[in-house]
Formats: C-alpha cells, sequence, structure tokens
C-alpha cells in the first residue's frame, strides 16, 4: 500500500536536479510530517488481524486492541516525564486544545472566569478563547516582545483572582519559538493556577518533563512527528494540583469520561512508536537538524544581503528557519522554488489575505511579512538538499530583486518609509 | 491554488523588464500599489509626441506571480497603442487572458491603475488635462 502511493507521487513530481538531489524537496515538516516506516510498520496488523474495539473486554479481539493502546499510552507518557493514567487520547492537538481550554473553563467557572494566552497562539487555542468570550469569559491576550517570547512580568501583571488558566504554547508554529514554559508553570502553580502548553510542535523535538516544567496540561499532536494524521493526546496531570476537564465529547465514557468515542486503535499505536522513536532518538536528531538549519541559514545569508530572522534564534526549535526577503514578495518566491515545499507569511498565500499575525506581533512590519519563509527541517532530510534549496532561495531572490521596483528604490538611496504609497 | 501556464510564462520570462529615464519628457511613469499591501508595480511609457502613439513600456513589480503576469501584460498590450487605446484597456480582459482566480482579481486591477497612472504622468509633462492621477511620487 506504501509502495504504491510512493509510486504515485515519484510519477506525479518528481524528478532529478543536476545536484542529485531528487525532487520536490519537502522542507515544510512544521505543517506535517511524513510517516516514519518504523510507524507504518507497527500499524499495520492494527487495521487488519488486530482489529478489535480497544473497548470489547469479552474477547481476545478487544484485549489486543487494548494492549495496542497501553503500550502506546506508556511510550506517550513516557516522552514527557509522565504516567500513562495522564495521557487521554483525542483526534489532534487541535481538540486537545478546545478540550483543555473548555474543559477547564467549565469545570472551574466558580472559581474564577479569566483566561490568560498570547497573540502568537495557534488558532486552535487564539478561537477556542474568542469563542468563550461570548460566554462571559475574560480573556487576555498577552504581547510578545520582538523575539517572539512574552514577557513574564506581563503575565505576572495580567493574573488577578479570577485567573483560571493560562495557556501559552511550548513551540510557536511559525517562528520555532521556544516560550519560558518552566517559568510560566511555576509562575502559575504558586498562584493556584492551571497551565496548558500547546506542545504540538515542540513534543517530540525538544525534552520536556512536566514535572520539571511544572505543566498541568500538553496538547500533542501525532503527524507533527513522524506519527499519522488524526491523532493526539492531552497531557491530565492527576496530582500536585490534580485537574478536572468537563468532557466537550460526550458519549461511551471511554478515557476516563474525558473523550468519548471509539479509540482509533491504529492511529495511537501509531503515535506511541513516533513518541518511543522520538525519545529514543532526540538527542542526536535535534543536533543533525540543528546542524542542517544553520547550515541553511549561513549559506542564505552568505548569498544575500537584507535578509531577516523572524524570532529568537537562541530560544527556538532546532528545525525551524523562519526568514523575511526585503523586496521580494513571498508568493512569488515560493513560486520560483517551486520544487522545494516550504510555506510563507504572505497574505497572498493565506486564506484571509492578511499576513501572518505572528509576524506582525512581533513587530515586523507588513511588508517583511510579504517577504517571509518558513524552513521546516525534517527527519528525512539530507545536507545535500539543504544545498539545494539554499542555492534556489539564492538565486530566485536575486532574480525578484531585479524586477522589484522596491528595490531599485532602495539602491538609489529612496527611504521607502517616506514614500507616499498610493494604495494606502 | 494551481497557476495558469500563462501566469507561469509571464512569471518565468517576464516581458519588458527595466526601466527608463523617469525625468524625459517622452516617458510617462506610474508606480501603484503599497508594500503594505504586497503588492508594487512600476510601469514606464515612452511615447512618441507626434503619433501619441507608445513605443515603449518597461516595467518591474514586487508582487505574486499574478501581479507580475498581470503587469508584463499590460506593457505587452500597451506597445503600439496610442494612449487613447491604451486608456482602454480594462482589467477584466487581463483576468480573461491570465485566468486569474478571483482572489487575484486586485492584480489586475493594480496593473490596469498602473497603465493609468503612467499615462496620466505623460500627458502632465506635456501640459495637458490630467483626468487621471493614480500614481504614487517618490
Amino acid at each position: 500500500m506504501a509502495t504504491e502511493v510512493t509510486t504515485l507521487v515519484e510519477e506525479t513530481f518528481a524528478s532529478k536536479s543536476n545536484s542529485g538531489v531528487k525532487l520536490p524537496i519537502y522542507m515544510d515538516n512544521h505543517a506535517t510530517t511524513p510517516v516514519d516506516p518504523r510507524v507504518l510498520k507497527e500499524m499495520v496488523p492494527y487495521f487488519t488481524d488486530l482489529f478489535g474495539n480497544a473497548a470489547s473486554r469479552n474477547h481476545s479481539f478487544g484485549w489486543a486492541g487494548e494492549e495496542g493502546v497501553e503500550t502506546a499510552r506508556e511510550r506517550i507518557a513516557k516522552l514527557i516525564g509522565a504516567t500513562p493514567k495522564e495521557i487521554v487520547l483525542t483526534s489532534g492537538a487541535t481538540e486537545s486544545d478546545n478540550l483543555a481550554i473548555k474543559g477547564v473553563a467549565e469545570m472551574y467557572r466558580e472559581k474564577g472566569n479569566h483566561i490568560i494566552t498570547a497573540v502568537t497562539e495557534h488558532k486552535a487555542v487564539l478561537d477556542t478563547c474568542k469563542r468563550l468570550e461570548k460566554y462571559g469569559y475574560r480573556v487576555t491576550y498577552l504581547p510578545v516582545q520582538k523575539d517572539g517570547l512574552v514577557d513574564l512580568d506581563d503575565l505576572k501583571r495580567a493574573m488577578d483572582d479570577k485567573t483560571i488558566l493560562v495557556t501559552i504554547m511550548a513551540a510557536n508554529n511559525e517562528i520555532g519559538v521556544l516560550q519560558p514554559i518552566a517559568e510560566i508553570g511555576k509562575l502559575c502553580h504558586e498562584k493556584g493556577v492551571i497551565f496548558h502548553t500547546d506542545a504540538t510542535q515542540a513534543v517530540g523535538k525538544v525534552p520536556m518533563d512536566v514535572n520539571k516544567q511544572n505543566l498541568d496540561l500538553v496538547s500533542i499532536s501525532a503527524h507533527k512527528m513522524y506519527g499519522p494524521k488524526g491523532v493526539g493526546a492531552l497531557y491530565v496531570r492527576r496530582k500536585n494540583p490534580r485537574v478536572q476537564l468537563s468532557p466537550i465529547i460526550d458519549g461511551g465514557g471511554h478515557e476516563r469520561g474525558m473523550r468519548s468515542g471509539t479509540l482509533n486503535v491504529p492511529g495511537i499505536v501509531g503515535l506511541g512508536k513516533a513518541c518511543a522513536i522520538c525519545h529514543e532518538e532526540m538527542p542526536q536528531e535535534s543536533v543533525r537538524l540543528a546542524g542542517l538549519r544553520d547550515r541553511l541559514k549561513n549559506k542564505i545569508m552568505s548569498g544575500l544581503d537584507e535578509v531577516y530572522i523572524n524570532g529568537s534564534m537562541e530560544h527556538r526549535l532546532p528545525q525551524n528557519l523562519n526568514i523575511s526577503f526585503a523586496y521580494v514578495e513571498g508568493e512569488s518566491l515560493l513560486m520560483g522554488i517551486n520544487d522545494v515545499a516550504v510555506s510563507s507569511g504572505s497574505a497572498c498565500t493565506s486564506a484571509t489575505l492578511e499576513p501572518s499575525y505572528v509576524l506582525k506581533a512581533l513587530g515586523t512590519g507588513d511588508d517583511l511579512a510579504h517577504s517571509s519563509i518558513r524552513f521546516g527541517i525534517g527527519r528525512f532530510n539530507t545536507e545535500a538538499e539543504v544545498d539545494y534549496v539554499a542555492e534556489r532561495v539564492t538565486e530566485t531572490v536575486q532574480r525578484l530583486r531585479e524586477l522589484s521596483p522596491l528595490y531599485e528604490m532602495a539602491k538609489e538611496g529612496i527611504d521607502l518609509k517616506s514614500v507616499k504609497w498610493a494604495a494606502e | 491554488m494551481s497557476y495558469s501556464d500563462k501566469v507561469i510564462d509571464h512569471y518565468n520570462n517576464p516581458r519588458n523588464v527595466g526601466s527608463m529615464d523617469k525625468s524625459s519628457s517622452e516617458v510617462g511613469t506610474g508606480l501603484v500599489g503599497a508594500p503594505e499591501c504586497g503588492d508594487v508595480m512600476k510601469l514606464q511609457i515612452k511615447v512618441n509626441p507626434q503619433t501619441n502613439v507608445i513605443e515603449d513600456a518597461k516595467f518591474k513589480t514586487f508582487g505574486c506571480g499574478s501581479a507580475i503576469a498581470s503587469s508584463s501584460l499590460a506593457t505587452e498590450w500597451v506597445k503600439g497603442k496610442t494612449i487613447d487605446e491604451a486608456l482602454a484597456i480594462k482589467n477584466t480582459e487581463i483576468v480573461k487572458e491570465l485566468a486569474l482566480p478571483p482572489v487575484k482579481i486586485h492584480c489586475s486591477v493594480l496593473a490596469e491603475d498602473a497603465i493609468r497612472a503612467a499615462i496620466g504622468d505623460w500627458k502632465k509633462k506635456q501640459g495637458a488635462a490630467t483626468p487621471e492621477t493614480v500614481g504614487a511620487k517618490a
């Protein structure tokens, strides 16, 4: 099955570049990752021979399914320093974010109605908070500093006696910036506030430990760490403090009543294996990917002037690079490197026709937000691919700058900010 | 979203890229759009004052592939036309020629604006009345 699909992709898109790398190159690993063949191999039997419902308690088919699920639960827990009973299986991180935020909001309604989050969160968190505002909750959206990090003093000031939840992501999906979650968690615990972190981009990439980092709720997704799509988990702390949630999906009482619905056994097995591989290989993999990322950055920056890194380089996922190429519009750049899959913060590539709200929150001007490209380096990228991408990006930016009236004006010494643009 | 073959062709082989002397009395320059909006087009025309025929046209564009293609096509279309004929070019014709999807219609509008702005600038230099001055000035 996998081979057939791979063949189809190859027949449709694949070609060889002069440098010998196989095209197209996938370097958009914050959007999704391919399933690791080792993960797929463990999943396959659960579609066929081991198809039982993990909730069937009376026969071996059910027991086999349950065993697969419980092994996975242990592996997920191990990756973040939790216990298996604290792992609630879901359909993915969006559901986990919804369950964490809405679940706390409803359960702790009598204690308070105030939630704190940050402006650079994923829409799964922001839109959930916006919905709660309609139901009478108060939400504080913390700004971020120029490097993308929240200011702990801002957080302290925002907390009051009605605050029940702080939800701040571990790693940003666009700029890869790592928030100081251990410090945020500590602050929350001092004030008796529950701390949720959307760790979709962080789990499996950087070390995480729910106790050392003072985390109460952690959203996890399989498909960002070489597992399948449509499966994820929510870590829910059971002691110090015990966190309780109102479910958002009612039904057969699966997952200790917190998430009803027949378990996606093959997907969960895949998530478990993905976690086990990340746990095993993270020390070497994060070093290798940081090396590739820095190689890409250095090659691009040595070939081009006026390129700007978005977000902190110090507090950042090893896999992520987000760069703005001044005077070049992002979508046209993507079009020029069409054998490389990356993404852009340009308005032209978004459904809303607005440039990236994350970059805007950093204080990046709209012009540079339009010029941004996100590179997400992954497990299956090679040094030869990085070199090819750096070369293609450099030559395409140079070509588009020759085509850009803004570049011409800047070279003539005109301050673009002083120009009175007609379309404003 | 995929691009039409014509957009890809103009993107890969843009026609009439370049700049002309904007201080020349025969040259009209239109600069439309804004960097904050993700699109800026500069379109220049060189007009024969005896015949009012556009003898040459050049462009430079900051924008997406559809914006580059729209302005590249605009330079092709205005060349050889009189200024009155060029003023009759409608953005809808650009949309049709390049098979632009609805979200890219603004690119064609900007190209039409650029033509009008360039002609307006040229007319101003000729001391004529200026019905259209949609340009930006540095």
